[in-house]
């Protein structure tokens, strides 16, 4: 059976990099790092105390009153939102909003708020807990405060598979249109969880790099000097509609998303399959709905952390699920791992990695890993990218992979 | 505390609250219909007045303060 085409028509992001979608393309291709060092007291007791922190506050975007009612990871997510929904020219479009759906999902929630009211509970008692307290660290709360503030009444979605959310979400998207439930799905991750407390506990397993001297160093996939991840916040979203939809209104198109793949490991909680077989079949799975072999993919934006263990377990799973020939990048090198975020804004930096022929770059790849696929090493790559692939992986053993095609 | 010291530090707790303008509150005003205070705005309203004015306000009283005038009522009666 043939497929709905779905393509992209909005785009939206709040990073490390830049308040935008503009902002923080141009900070990628000129290998700007987000990375910083944490002056925050309650930073410098923590084995780790350098992340990547939002570059524009929302303080700046949201007004007071409002904000006081958002966990950190809702108020990025709708920054994004709104920006996407612009970008797509469906501000005042006269959309149908039973046609309208949200899959916006983060890994870890409204961590903040409930460390911080618990702050208050035990300080000075339970009545003076904030009623907002609930709405805030729901999980569904950032695609829920999306669905509200558009009007969205398709269903609100909200799935969870920690650093894989993003990208999942955006499958989910895909799924949600070809269902017939809706022409449009407003989809991404969101994340905000720069906190002593999440920090910690990544630290304790050891997955968070410590070059606390060298905070723009300290992200640097496959270099052989790498030794952990860094933590970054921020928010990506991409407006998904059926392609006919889109051409009956004259939208302008970004990409296709030609097909996905989702699987998962059953193999271990944290630790990745040693020989990426999930994340192989992911690939394949995507490669089959799109009815693209391997040769056709040209670049790659892979899910590499900078950990140990988990940057050349992708390589050698790209190697055997389409071949030697693609370039790849990790722009986690510059905005640091956004967890829950991470799958959708390097959603958009894939999308525009095809818009514009350019491929943003890996930078701190000084001294690379033997046995390394071509990647875009500290320097942008202009090359023609018709169709590009993205990955995303999370802990509990998800593989997501996208695939994006030009128009 | 007069009256107006009373509706002055409601003013004041309404604006951090819930962005109400302090030049919009007067005792014959609404909470919820006039001054746009939902119900969750209210329960932190009602907590940051007994703070303020050290009084306590029961749930069940609660409902009873409609508008601004109702609420300095109760705290000047209460406090």
């Amino acid at each position: 059976m043939p497929h709905t085409d779905v393509v992209v028509t909005g785009l939206g992001a709040t990073t490390p990099l830049g308040g935008d979608v503009a902002s923080t393309w141009d900070a990628m291709l000129a290998g700007r790092s987000g990375v910083g060092p944490l002056t925050q007291e309650w930073a410098q007791n923590l084995p780790v105390r350098i992340a990547a922190q939002l570059a524009v506050e929302p303080s700046e975007k949201i007004e007071r009153v409002k904000l006081r009612r958002l966990d950190r990871s809702e108020a990025v997510a709708l920054i994004a939102a709104h920006e996407a929904w612009a970008d797509a020219g469906l501000a005042d479009s006269g959309l149908d909003t039973e046609r309208l759906a949200v899959s916006v999902g983060t890994g870890i929630g409204g961590a903040m708020t409930l460390l911080a009211q618990d702050d208050i509970l035990e300080a000075s008692g339970p009545r003076k807990v904030s009623p907002h307290t609930v709405p805030m660290l729901m999980p569904n709360g950032p695609a829920a405060w999306v669905g509200l503030e558009l009007g969205a009444k398709a269903g609100v979605h909200s799935v969870a598979s920690a650093c894989a959310t993003g990208a999942e979400a955006i499958a989910q998207g895909l799924d949600i249109i070809r269902s017939g439930r809706a022409d449009v799905v407003v989809a991404g991750g969101t994340e905000a969880v720069v906190h002593p407390l999440p920090i910690a506990g990544f630290a304790s397993m050891r997955a968070m790099s410590v070059r606390n001297d060298e905070p723009e160093r300290a992200s640097r996939p496959w270099d052989k000097g790498r030794d952990g991840f860094v933590l970054g916040e921020g928010a990506g979203v991409v407006v998904l509609e059926r392609a006919e939809h889109a051409k009956a209104r004259g939208a302008r198109v970004y990409a296709r998303l030609a097909g996905t793949g989702i699987t998962s490991d059953g193999f271990d909680i944290v630790q990745p399959d040693p020989e990426g077989r999930g994340f192989v079949r992911a690939v394949r799975k995507a490669l089959a709905e799109a009815d693209l072999a391997g040769s056709d993919v040209v670049h790659v934006n892979a899910h590499a952390t900078s950990t140990p263990t988990g940057d050349m377990v992708e390589v050698a799973g790209l190697r055997a699920a389409i071949g030697d020939h693609v370039v790849l990048t990790s722009t986690k090198s510059m905005t640091g791992h956004l967890l829950g975020a991470a799958g959708a804004v390097e959603t958009i930096a894939t999308i525009l990695a095809i818009r514009d022929g350019v491929i943003p770059p890996t930078v701190n790849l000084d001294d690379p890993e033997d046995g390394l696929l071509d990647v875009a090493a500290h320097k942008a790559r202009h090359v023609d990218v018709p169709v590009a692939l993205n990955n995303s992986f999370g802990f509990g053993g998800h593989n997501v992979a996208l695939l994006f095609t030009r128009p | 505390m007069t009256r107006d010291e009373i509706i002055a530090g409601l003013a004041e707790i309404l604006e951090e609250v819930a962005g109400v303008n302090p030049d919009d509150v007067a005792e014959e005003k609404s909470f919820t219909d006039e001054l746009d205070v939902d119900s969750l705005s209210m329960v932190e309203v009602v907590v940051a007045a007994e703070e303020k004015f050290g009084v306590k306000i029961p749930d069940n009283e609660v409902q009873n303060l409609k508008t601004v005038g109702d609420a300095v009522s109760y705290i000047e009666s209460n406090a």
